[in-house]
């Protein structure tokens, strides 16, 4: 029955991705409509909620240009190589655990497949993507190409350490590199924990899917449109795709790590794949709240952020997460009421005193 | 191992989305830090200067409309007072006033646009600027209830106005004065202490207080490199001297220094607009004059505070219905020619927003 439970899941994992990425367009055009006192689109269908099939239309029918000077092959391989990443990641997300659920039972682990080493292959597969954004870069024969590609190489570098450093104070804390097995583990969700944790990962991760403010690979008002500024049509809507996509891959393992995936909070609710739903709207809505709220940072900026303040308090994380694993049991509420105090007290300690983002010059 | 590099040399415009128009820099890049640029201007050269000649003196009136199209009032205004000063025409109070109060408006929309799109250019998507188109839309509601057009409003006349303001324009108009104060807190609250604003601004782009005065800059660019230099003070026209107002300067010169440069001066526009509705006397709008005016042969130079610095119209007349000559000091063009010193050193996004802090209207620098 092995090949069936693949297909199964393939069917489930891509429906489920391209519906998402598909309300995640337009739910992002509705929000940040309202943020920006307007209505966002709503023409196309009851609400709009027909516009992202408009558009899709529309991209389809677009003409596929190649300029010729382009490096053919790596110019067409390079919007593939960025969207199926993006995809693979949703392989290992435990959509329910095994029990019983809210509309359904289950005797195992609702995911394709529950890699023991679930965290690492995430980090591992979301990185691909790098690649295809610099092949995107340097196959277009364009400046500005280059130039965003250039930024893209630095930045992804530089955020995927603190980012990563800051999941390992999770899989200290469960004790496992399992999706299924940390979930499990959430009797409160591992945000209040890992407060300082959360913050790091979040921060970097939406440096890692070239949101605001650290969209710079992309900037349109710098670099015009960086790295995907000679593709049209279909080969755009694959780096635009690409783009939500991680952008619902990183909410869902937000959701998963950080906010107790398919578990109601404290179990007062038994558990469903609902829930891990509402958790990646939730976490989807504050992404877009920053992105309407906050100016871009400069590059130098940028990467003084990773390595001046994310990368130490990750580090300081993790020594601390360490030091609570050695306490013995019971002391949950304690362990929160500490984490979240030194998780407010060490950022604004390291704003002021050691780090501001303005602190770094250009040489 | 040292590598090999060379400096790239990237042609920004004349498409670029965040050059306000059709501007094209030719900026040498040594990775993301910037060697040189050379800004190439012209793409929007329509001759409005040639065409003056060929028309008679009210007939340019629209044209100018054209120049600075985020401040149309205001080049009317300029105009239009060369032309009396030409002719040694004399405006009633009424007019003066009214003026006075359009050319107010007019900074506090254009200072919006300025701030506005320098912060979208700082990456911020649109959030700030469309809070600020809203308060602009009230303003050009304003406007069309005065003169029935939106954005190039031909209002001005020589000797006044083209006629009086509609009974519902002052209440109107009390109202949004009451209510932008308000408003500009809430700019204020989203902006003026965001870290990142600050850290892309606060000692970027800094034009020095030298370097400002030698290559004739003005406006809010002058004044943010700390010259206390504004024409409605320095020169008064129309009624600015029996208005109390302050003059804000900057004291760095960097581009924080003249975006808060702007957000003061709306709310000392916000004063000087409660003041003229209070001081509005009755009475005509225009002077009589005969249908083709004839200024006597001689030279005039009219200059105003222009919400980008100095608007001035240098006419010539040799009596005949159409100027001899009517050359425009434009404040975009003169406040741009310092961009290079401005950037030189910085880096790709800093030239972008130093050129948004510049708040340059193609219209009126290629002309």
């Amino acid at each position: 029955m092995d090949w069936l439970h693949w297909i199964i899941y393939v069917v489930i994992i891509l429906a489920f991705v391209l519906t998402l990425v598909m309300s995640f367009i337009l739910i992002e055009r509705r929000v940040v409509g309202r943020f920006q006192l307007r209505l966002g689109p709503n023409r196309v269908g009851p609400q709009g909620i027909l516009q992202p099939v408009a558009d899709a239309v529309k991209i389809l029918l677009k003409e596929d240009i190649i300029p010729s000077k382009v490096d053919r092959v790596v110019h067409l391989l390079a919007p593939i190589v960025t969207f199926a990443p993006a995809v693979l990641i949703f392989a290992v997300i435990p959509f329910q655990q095994a029990g019983n659920g809210l509309f359904f039972d289950l005797k195992s682990t609702a995911s394709m497949v529950d890699l023991d080493v679930g965290v690492l292959f995430i980090f591992a597969i979301s990185s691909i993507s790098v690649v295809g954004l610099v092949m995107a870069g340097w196959a277009s024969n364009n400046k500005y190409a280059l130039l965003g590609a250039m930024r893209t190489i630095a930045q992804m570098v530089s955020y995927e350490i603190p980012m990563v450093l800051a999941v390992l104070g999770i899989v200290l804390i469960a004790g496992s590199l399992s999706l299924a097995d940390i979930v499990d583990k959430q009797n409160i969700p591992f945000i209040l924990l890992q407060p300082l944790g959360f913050f790091i990962y979040f921060l970097g991760a939406t440096a890692e899917m070239n949101r605001s403010p650290f969209d710079l690979l992309e900037a349109e008002s710098e670099i015009v449109a960086g790295v995907n500024i000679e593709y049209s049509g279909m080969k755009f809507a694959m780096f635009f795709l690409g783009e939500y996509a991680y952008a619902l891959a990183v909410s869902t393992i937000t959701s998963v790590l950080f906010l107790g995936g398919a578990k109601f909070p404290w179990g007062l609710l038994p558990q469903s794949f609902i829930w891990l739903l509402v958790k990646i709207l939730l976490v989807f809505f504050v992404i877009l709240w920053i992105r309407s709220t906050l100016p871009r940072v400069r590059v130098d900026q940028l990467m003084g952020f990773a390595w001046k303040f994310l990368l130490p308090l990750s580090l300081i994380n993790l020594f601390l997460v360490a030091a609570e694993g050695m306490l013995p049991s019971g002391f949950t509420w304690p362990i929160v009421a500490l984490n979240v105090t030194l998780a407010v007290a060490l950022v604004v300690i390291w704003a002021n005193r050691f780090y501001r983002v303005g602190g770094a010059k250009v040489a | 191992m040292a590598l090999k590099t060379e400096p790239i040399v990237v042609n920004m415009g004349p498409q670029h989305p965040s050059t306000h128009g059709v501007f094209r820099m030719r900026v040498t890049f040594d990775g993301e830090i910037i060697k040189d640029l050379e800004p190439v201007m012209g793409y929007l050269h329509r001759g409005v200067e040639k065409l003056a000649e060929s028309r008679t003196y009210t007939q340019f009136i629209p044209l100018t409309d054209r120049l600075d199209y985020l401040a149309s009032m205001t080049n009317n205004l300029a105009y239009v007072l060369a032309v009396e000063k030409l002719g040694n025409i004399e405006v009633p109070p009424r007019a003066q006033y009214l003026r006075v109060i359009m050319a107010e408006m007019m900074r506090i929309s254009s200072h919006l646009m300025a701030v506005g799109f320098m912060i979208n250019d700082m990456g911020a998507f649109y959030t700030p600027l469309l809070y600020m188109y809203r308060e602009r839309e009230k303003l050009l509601d304003l406007f069309e209830m005065v003169c029935g057009q939106r954005l190039t409003y031909n209002y001005m006349r020589i000797g006044g106005l083209s006629h009086d303001v509609p009974p519902e324009f002052l209440p109107a108009l009390k109202k949004f004065v009451s209510e932008m104060p308000g408003f500009i807190d809430e700019y204020d609250q989203l902006l003026k202490e965001n870290e990142i604003l600050l850290a892309r601004t606060k000692g970027v782009g800094i034009l020095s207080k030298e370097l400002a005065i030698n290559s004739s800059a003005s406006g809010p660019v002058l004044r943010g490199s700390g010259v206390k230099w504004d024409i409605r003070k320095a020169d008064p026209y129309l009624v600015y001297d029996k208005l109390n107002f302050e003059i804000p300067t900057g004291t760095v010169g960097d581009i924080y220094d003249r975006y808060w440069v702007r957000m003061v001066e709306m709310r000392q526009s916000v004063r000087i607009l409660e003041q003229a509705i209070e001081q509005l006397p009755a009475g005509e709008i225009r002077t009589a004059l005969p249908h083709l005016v004839r200024p006597p042969c001689g030279e005039a130079y009219g200059h105003i505070e222009a919400p980008k610095g100095e608007l001035g119209f240098y006419i010539i007349s040799d009596t005949g219905v159409a100027p001899y000559r009517c050359h425009i000091r434009a404040p975009s063009l003169i406040n741009l020619t310092a961009l290079k010193d401005m950037v030189v050193g910085l880096m790709l996004a800093d030239a972008i927003i130093t050129l948004g802090s510049i708040d340059i209207v193609l219209g009126e620098v290629d002309r």
